[in-house]
């Protein structure tokens, strides 16, 4: 504790160092200026059912029915999932499945809507007071508004909220690192909209009965960190800037907190344990339009950028534009594209097909060269020790990567493949470019199917034993019922031999319940 | 639009990689070396140039033969440079004026058993260098151990005379004949001389910084090597642990064995500036495959291997020690490994998870 405090008065920001991670070129420079346009609303917009983690919506439109912007058209399922929206207003031509954003390509259930260019609201959500309202009545408010974390992983943020009920909070920190390559998105949101941000992160704080926020911010965004150094409360709540080192990956929850807070959340634990719930910048600016103006999360901003887009810039587009749209709008692919991704560079998700929608968790839109994709052959891994110099979470990736390599995957989860985060910093240093995040996906993956296929034997296993006692209740069942009938037979045949003694016939037959009936499960 | 696209395959995030390349890397430590390299070559003038030409040659041919023979691609492989910063090092740890097949057996058993045996690049256990040195200063005592001064490039032996000492072995020794500084400390300490009658017959202090003492080819220019070794700190290719544990430690047993008994043990400076150890500390002990990963690690390889000098210099029966420091901490290296390992996020030492005390800074756990 001495040593900490003393690093601490070396200091002044009291923001803590992380481990590892890495340095990646930023190239910012390419939209972090660029002010955010409008993209005027597609002919066409494709909404799946399925933005979140969690259940899938149920849709409430059918083919042919008209819809209003605003208009609720797929309803929460269960407890983790979120509702959805129309974007505009227009004519549903399908409900059925569409290509996911996501490379595996798979269909997923979405409404195709065809716009009819008036962009007419609906009914709007009933607005609140967040001066006077209750904590629960803004949860459902956000609920209401189908609001996800907009920083990419798309948790649904009341689910998020209603963890104030479960553990005691004290801080709100709102995730502006931005510490992907290429995003500006969030660092334009905080340079242009700093008020409404704040006003949004007040709300959540009064909802979730906190007395601080944090917005933590790379010192890369001197802009964005000036624009919100102007507030110093939200809602009658403290607000605070802390300016943490560009680093990837600050930007993740634990790491973060870890910076700005100096807790080290205990592995497999939440955040929400140590008393600090982490949400993205545009979460906060989203349910401030929710709640003031009771607009659902129905468009975001995102950043199109990478060496071989025209005209790289941050577009607020409605949920459901085809990404070819989107680039198409920032003039196009320029030159060869290596591949095109959803998110950012290192933990993005290449796309095969370009009409797949923007979701609520696209932030960014990269078209990249090769010239900063660098693809190469991999080659033997040296054990130069980069990656573990990398891994922000005291990992040993090339060993990792060696043992499931040979098959070993008990072995790799001993030595912590389950504490990986997938950030990438590992094979991203690796100067043989060795695919190591590859790997331990895969191992991940293979480690889950394992789990699911020992449950499945497991419970046939269970089921079969069961079958077989009940068969055996049954057959045993019946054959006391046999013996019963036998004797009783036997005794009807003997009173009916014994002739005049008839009284004794009917005491023969037992009155005790039947077994077979007992013993059904 | 879709057209400039290429045709699917798989791509795994990240999606952008650092400059850094095998190649690049092994580049950068030859890039580094040379400095050093290249005093030594004009010390020891035209027989180091053959030596040192020949025995590279010689390990990049091996290294292709064993490519073709293991059948692995050529293209990828030759061109890594890991070879040549094998077959560089080699030739750095011979005498200038060995003849020329010293030089290719040192590069053979460099890269044919130090390297490929185990399995080429990446796989090999010990560090392929100090094989070839240690097979040799075994195998080949006299030629390992003739030692000329430093006369220079334009007062030593010229163009012909050179290729003739290299190539035909033909050499007037008793012209040129030196003794390394550690050699000469050996053996007259084991006449029963004390320090203090040893040291003014040897290589002041200046000329043991600046390379103008007898010894192996490249292994002279003390201050050049050191800073050829900052030079790979400052570019984030090797850290200071393992070259400041590895000096730190032969300095500290140096120190207290110098203080308890000065006539019978040189002084740490004298350690410090003499033999190889400046390049082992910077060059040889941080080749990556060979050493441990974990910082930590790295601290115990390092200062078991300056330990392993100085009990080898001080009671060890070769003068110089450092070839079988390195390797016997190679061999200790998979141990080093599998014990000391990076604590994970979120965890205790231990691996379990951290304890749940909200309002606790991560002081201790650090």
């Amino acid at each position: 504790m001495t040593l900490r405090s003393l690093a601490t008065l070396l200091r002044p920001s009291q923001v803590f160092t992380l481990r590892g991670g890495v340095h990646p070129e930023t190239r910012k420079h390419l939209t972090c200026d660029a002010e955010v346009v409008d993209m005027p609303v597609p002919p066409l917009l494709r909404v799946p059912l399925q933005q979140h983690s969690g259940a899938v919506a149920e849709p409430l439109v059918a083919r042919d029915d008209l819809v209003l912007k605003g208009q609720l058209i797929g309803r929460a399922r269960g407890a983790m999932s979120a509702n959805i929206h129309a974007p505009t207003s227009g004519r549903v031509i399908a409900v059925g499945h569409y290509t996911a954003p996501h490379p595996s390509g798979l269909p997923v259930p979405t409404i195709t809507i065809r716009a009819d260019g008036e962009d007419r609201w609906g009914e709007h959500l009933p607005r609140l007071r967040p001066e006077i309202a209750d904590p629960d009545e803004i949860a459902a408010q956000i609920e209401r508004a189908g609001i996800v974390g907009l920083g990419g992983a798309a948790f649904p943020a009341a689910v998020k909220l209603n963890q104030r009920k479960k553990y005691p909070l004290d801080t709100l920190l709102l995730n502006g690192a931005e510490c992907e390559p290429y995003l500006t998105c969030d660092d334009r949101l905080m340079r242009e909209n700093a008020e409404e941000l704040v006003d949004g992160a007040g709300i959540m704080a009064r909802a979730l009965g906190v007395e601080r926020i944090i917005i933590a911010i790379e010192s890369n965004k001197p802009e964005a960190i000036a624009a919100l150094r102007r507030h110093r409360m939200a809602l009658g709540v403290a607000l605070s800037v802390a300016v943490v080192p560009s680093q990837y990956p600050m930007g993740s929850a634990k790491h973060l907190v870890l910076a700005v807070t100096g807790k080290e959340a205990p592995a497999r634990a939440r955040t929400a344990e140590l008393g600090v719930l982490v949400y993205n910048v545009g979460t906060a600016h989203a349910v401030h339009l929710a709640v003031r103006y009771g607009e659902p999360l129905i468009s975001r901003i995102i950043t199109v950028s990478g060496g071989a887009i025209a005209r790289p810039a941050n577009v607020r587009v409605r949920i459901g534009t085809p990404v070819s749209d989107v680039i198409a709008f920032c003039g196009g692919i320029e030159g060869s594209a290596d591949r095109v991704l959803l998110g950012g560079p290192m933990m993005g998700l290449p796309i095969q097909n370009l009409r797949v929608p923007v979701v609520k968790g696209t932030c960014g839109i990269l078209a990249l060269s090769p010239a900063e994709t660098r693809p190469r052959d991999s080659m033997p891994c040296i054990r130069c020790g980069s990656c573990v110099q990398a891994c922000p979470c005291g990992l040993t990736p090339f060993d990792l990567n060696a043992r499931i390599q040979s098959g070993d995957l008990e072995g790799a989860v001993k030595i912590g493949l389950m504490d990986c985060i997938a950030c990438g910093s590992c094979a991203y240093a690796c100067p043989s470019s060795i695919p190591l995040v590859q790997g331990f996906d895969f191992a991940k993956g293979k480690l889950a199917e394992r789990q699911s296929r020992k449950h499945q034997a497991e419970e046939a296993k269970r089921l079969a034993a069961a079958r077989l006692a009940r068969e055996a209740a049954i057959a045993e069942a019946k054959r006391a019922m046999m013996a019963r009938r036998k004797a009783e037979m036997a005794a009807r045949k003997q009173a009916e031999a014994s002739d005049g003694a008839g009284l004794a016939a009917p005491a023969a037959a037992p009155r005790s319940p039947a077994p077979g009936a007992e013993l059904q499960p | 639009m879709t057209a400039h696209l290429p045709p699917p395959r798989i791509a795994a995030a990240p999606h952008t990689r650092t400059v850094f390349t095998v190649p690049r890397t092994m580049l950068t430590v030859i890039a580094a070396l040379t400095p050093a390299t290249l005093l030594g070559l004009y010390q020891f003038g035209w027989p180091a140039i053959f030596l040192f030409a020949v025995t590279l040659a010689a390990a990049w041919l091996f290294e292709i033969a064993c490519l073709w023979v293991a059948g692995k691609p050529l293209a990828m492989f030759a061109r890594d440079g890991s070879a040549l910063l094998s077959g560089w090092l080699v030739a750095m740890t011979l005498p200038p004026y060995a003849p020329w097949w010293v030089g290719v057996i040192g590069a053979g058993i460099a890269i044919v058993i130090g390297k490929h045996l185990f399995g080429g690049l990446g796989q090999n256990l010990f560090n392929p260098a100090m094989v070839a040195r240690a097979m040799l200063v075994i195998a080949l005592p006299v030629q390992m151990t003739t030692w000329v001064a430093p006369v220079g490039l334009l007062q030593g032996p010229d163009l012909w005379q050179g290729l003739a000492i290299t190539f035909a072995g033909a050499i007037d020794y008793d012209v040129l004949a030196s003794a390394s500084t550690l050699s000469a400390v050996k053996s007259q300490l084991g006449a029963g001389a004390a320090m203090a009658d040893i040291a003014p017959g040897l290589a002041g202090l200046q000329d043991r910084l600046l390379g103008h003492v007898a010894g192996s080819l490249g292994e002279t220019g003390t201050v050049l090597l050191a800073l050829g070794g900052l030079v790979l700190v400052a570019l984030r290719i090797i850290t200071l642990a393992i070259p400041l544990s590895l000096l730190g430690t032969l300095s500290a047993l140096s120190a207290l064995f110098w203080l308890i008994a000065p006539d019978r043990y040189p002084s740490p400076l004298l350690h410090l500036t003499s033999g190889s150890v400046m390049l082992c500390a910077f060059f040889i002990a941080t080749d990556y495959v060979t050493s441990p990963v974990s910082a930590a690690g790295k601290m115990i390889y390092g200062a078991g291997i300056g330990a392993l000098v100085f009990v080898i210099r001080s009671w060890g029966s070769f003068p110089e020690g450092v070839a079988f420091a390195v390797l016997l901490m190679n061999a200790c290296t998979p141990l080093i490994e599998t014990y000391v390992r990076p604590r994970v996020f979120g965890r205790t030492r231990s691996g379990k998870p951290l304890p749940l005390v909200s309002g606790t800074g991560p002081g201790g756990r650090r």
